[in-house]
């Protein structure tokens, strides 16, 4: 059996004493956990280390830490993975708490201060639409289909732990609260779609402040890709709702479009005014001015020149103007989610397949989806024993492709679970 | 071995050293670039985030014009060209019936994507896993001997690992170790290897973005590092274009070069620091580059002056 060095990094902020780290030796395959060394190590050799966790199977949330730098859920790390990742030497392990929240002790952060207030931030309940049905809403299949991902998530705030925006920016909202926005956002019985995404994309630290670095992705060990959810929340409110925010976050995806479909390639002279508005935009005068010493140096160094800036040297072919018209003209966007459809290598590699047939691609809102559909919500208590109270609703429904809008594929999202729940995310 | 050749946007707009620098080093690689000159912009995550399936369209489109190409694979000289492709391509291999739809738009251009037809890999990829680190070693012609090389990846190239294929196998996010050790550089680790140098946000956020750049900048000074290397030309925006700003922001000097690492590579095979563009940086390699003598190390280099 291999032995691991489990390096722990401890800290009391009673004690007065300062942080640091204290090596342990485990016996352990190398495909147990690295939740189970911590809890032999604290049964066997010290009762002071401080862990939160509860139900050890991937499922409540509570065991947030990092592991040789990437963090993640201590019952799902595998001690084999965990070491692969070290830095300091064989089979060691360094385990330490999560980033971008204060410790509480040792491996115990304070989820209240930073997570839960964040989560809270993004009024994580559904406003419900007037007027209240007598019964139940009754809401398009697809529509609940759409938020399944965001579902899957049960606030163990690794997400938070790794984002680098927040690393720089603690006020932003971040990856977790703004995949739970989406959850409410892409529900078709909330009223306040558009307050919701209009309050996010004025903020200065809300959904326009992340900066696509794939560390929430990489991070989630329930595939709720929180950064792609961040990706919804602006598609939605830029280009179903016009939401023109302040951060110049709509206006520079509308520029970096329209850059592209006239230039084929990115003209960068014109993206950066555009960006902000325009040359001649009064918000664009200030940050061009202040950008000023940038294009000096660019141009100093020969990196640009006037007539290169000036001058449109690619033009877009007819074809990728084509290309923009024929999609952007489309009544519906068309997603193809990986989550939900899957890849079709692997869907013919299983045999429990219930559709047999090919995924169709997801259109927002609208169309065509088809499939076993989970939906779970998890309500998760932060203190050290975690309360999970759990609601699946499966739907093992298959709809054909039908035009929009479609009104006959309705679900009963309150319908009473009537079979096994599935595992709901993509390990 | 010849390539279709992704050069990107950035590395022909505001870093044209980076696509000089990789014309000037290929031949001495035996690599023949074949240029898809006919694509479009990958959309660097912002097309996508618009229109998923126009960015997975026009991309499509790329890939099908580099299966026109003779090359043997699909290069590219960009860490966010490279993470933006390998998305939409991972949805345009997920399902038939979705590259179907796409392809339906493809083909008034008589094009087509196919899947498993073009394997796109950036350079530095291609580097370690076509060329090979022992090879690479023995085209070496001035050894980086001495010079301390700190690795900045950018984000699109090692994230998320399993798109990216990224394993025990393929270890692609140590491949930039690899490559300052096969040239005879030393490697620095620092804080930021695999951090954002904050490019994505800086029209939406400059204050988080310029302290993102300064931050990495400055751990990697705290580690004795010469310069940083990087294989993704907004990275070198944010890194080197941005660098005053980002040092006024943390509130330090900063003095750090950046090399693109097609000038890395250069260097080290014998190219002159002048043929690389490297006189184009808003930081001066003087810590690189003796240009007195075109030497490389940083033993006497700072002091040697411009």
């Amino acid at each position: 059996m291999p032995d691991y060095t489990l390096r722990l990094r401890r800290y009391d902020p009673e004690s007065g004493e300062a942080p640091h780290y204290e090596d342990f030796q485990v016996e352990l395959d190398g495909h147990r956990s690295v939740l189970e060394a911590i809890l032999q190590v604290r049964g066997d050799q010290d009762g002071s280390i401080g862990v939160r966790c509860s139900c050890r199977a991937a499922i409540c949330g509570s065991c947030g830490v990092r592991t040789n730098g990437k963090a993640g859920l201590a019952c799902h790390t595998h001690l084999e993975d965990a070491a692969k990742r070290s830095k300091d030497g064989e089979n060691v392990i360094v385990v330490e708490p999560m980033g971008n929240m204060p410790v509480i002790k040792d491996l115990i952060v304070d989820m209240e201060e930073v997570h839960w207030k964040k989560i809270r931030r993004v009024t994580p309940w559904l406003v419900a639409k007037e007027p209240v049905p007598e019964r139940e809403y009754i809401v398009p299949h697809e529509a609940m289909v759409d938020v399944t991902q965001t579902m899957a998530c049960i606030q163990c705030g690794a997400c938070v732990s790794d984002c680098l925006t927040m690393e720089m920016d603690p006020l932003f909202v971040g990856p977790a609260a703004l995949a739970k926005a989406y959850r409410f956002v892409g529900d078709p019985r909330d009223a306040e779609q558009e307050q919701r995404l209009s309050d996010l994309a004025e903020d200065p630290h809300g959904m326009y402040d992340c900066t696509h670095c794939f560390q929430c992705i990489e991070a989630c060990p329930k595939g709720v890709a929180p950064m792609s959810q961040i990706m919804r929340l602006r598609r939605r409110a830029g280009s179903d709702f016009h939401i023109d925010d302040r951060n110049n976050g709509h206006r520079h995806e509308m520029a970096f479009v329209k850059n592209i479909r006239k230039n084929g390639l990115l003209h960068e002279a014109d993206l950066l005014p555009d960006s902000y508005g325009g040359k001649f935009h009064p918000r664009a005068v200030p940050e061009l001015l202040s950008s000023l010493p940038v294009v000096l140096r660019a141009l100093k160094t020969g990196k640009v020149t006037i007539k290169k800036a000036l001058l449109h040297e690619h033009k877009a072919s007819p074809e990728i103007k084509r290309i923009f018209d024929t999609v952007e003209n489309r009544e519906v966007r068309i997603e193809y989610n990986l989550y939900i459809s899957g890849n079709e290598d692997d869907l013919a590699d299983d045999p429990s397949d219930v559709g047999g047939e090919a995924p169709a691609a997801t259109a927002t809102a609208t169309a065509t989806v088809t499939e076993a559909v989970v939906v779970e919500e998890q309500i998760i208590e932060t203190e050290t024993e975690a309360v999970v109270i759990e609601e699946t609703v499966i739907e093992e429904t298959v709809v054909e492709e039908i035009p929009a809008p479609v009104a006959e594929a309705e679900t009963d999202v309150d319908a009473p679970a009537d079979s096994e729940p599935t595992e709901g995310d993509n390990q | 071995m010849k390539v279709a050749y992704w050069p990107g946007c950035v590395s022909r707009g505001f870093t044209p050293e980076l696509h000089g620098s990789m014309q000037a080093v290929a031949p001495l690689l035996d690599l023949e670039l074949i240029e898809i000159d006919r694509g479009s912009c990958c959309g660097a995550g912002v097309i996508a985030e618009h229109n998923q399936e126009l960015a997975d369209t026009l991309n499509a489109r790329t890939f099908a014009l580099a299966a026109e190409t003779p090359g043997e694979l699909m290069m590219n000289i960009c860490s966010t060209c490279q993470g933006a492709q390998s998305e939409c391509q991972e949805r345009l291999d997920a399902s038939a019936e979705y590259r179907a739809e796409i392809n339906t738009t493809l083909e008034a251009e008589g094009l087509a994507y196919e899947k498993g037809l073009v394997t796109n890999k950036n350079f530095l990829w291609l580097l370690v896993e076509e060329i090979g680190l022992e090879n690479l070693t023995k085209k070496v012609k001035r050894p980086l001997t001495g010079l301390k090389v700190g690795p900045f990846y950018g984000c699109y190239i090692v994230r998320p690992t399993d798109r990216l294929g990224i394993n025990d196998e393929n270890p692609r996010d140590t491949y930039m170790e690899k490559v300052i050790e096969a040239l005879g550089g030393e490697v620095i680790d620092y804080a930021g290897v695999h951090k954002c140098c904050g490019f994505p946000i800086i029209t939406m956020n400059k204050k988080a973005s310029l302290q993102m750049a300064g931050t990495h900048l400055a751990d990697a000074t705290d580690a004795d590092a010469d310069c940083l290397v990087v294989p993704c030309p907004l990275c070198h925006l944010n890194l080197d274009l941005q660098q005053p700003m980002a040092a006024g922001e943390i509130g330090r000097d900063l003095s750090m070069p950046v090399l693109h690492l097609p000038q890395l590579v250069g260097l080290a095979l014998g190219l002159e620091p002048k043929e690389l563009g490297l006189q184009r940086h808003v930081i001066k390699p003087t810590s690189v580059i003796d240009w007195t003598t075109a030497v490389v190390g940083s033993a006497d280099g700072a002091s040697s002056g411009w």
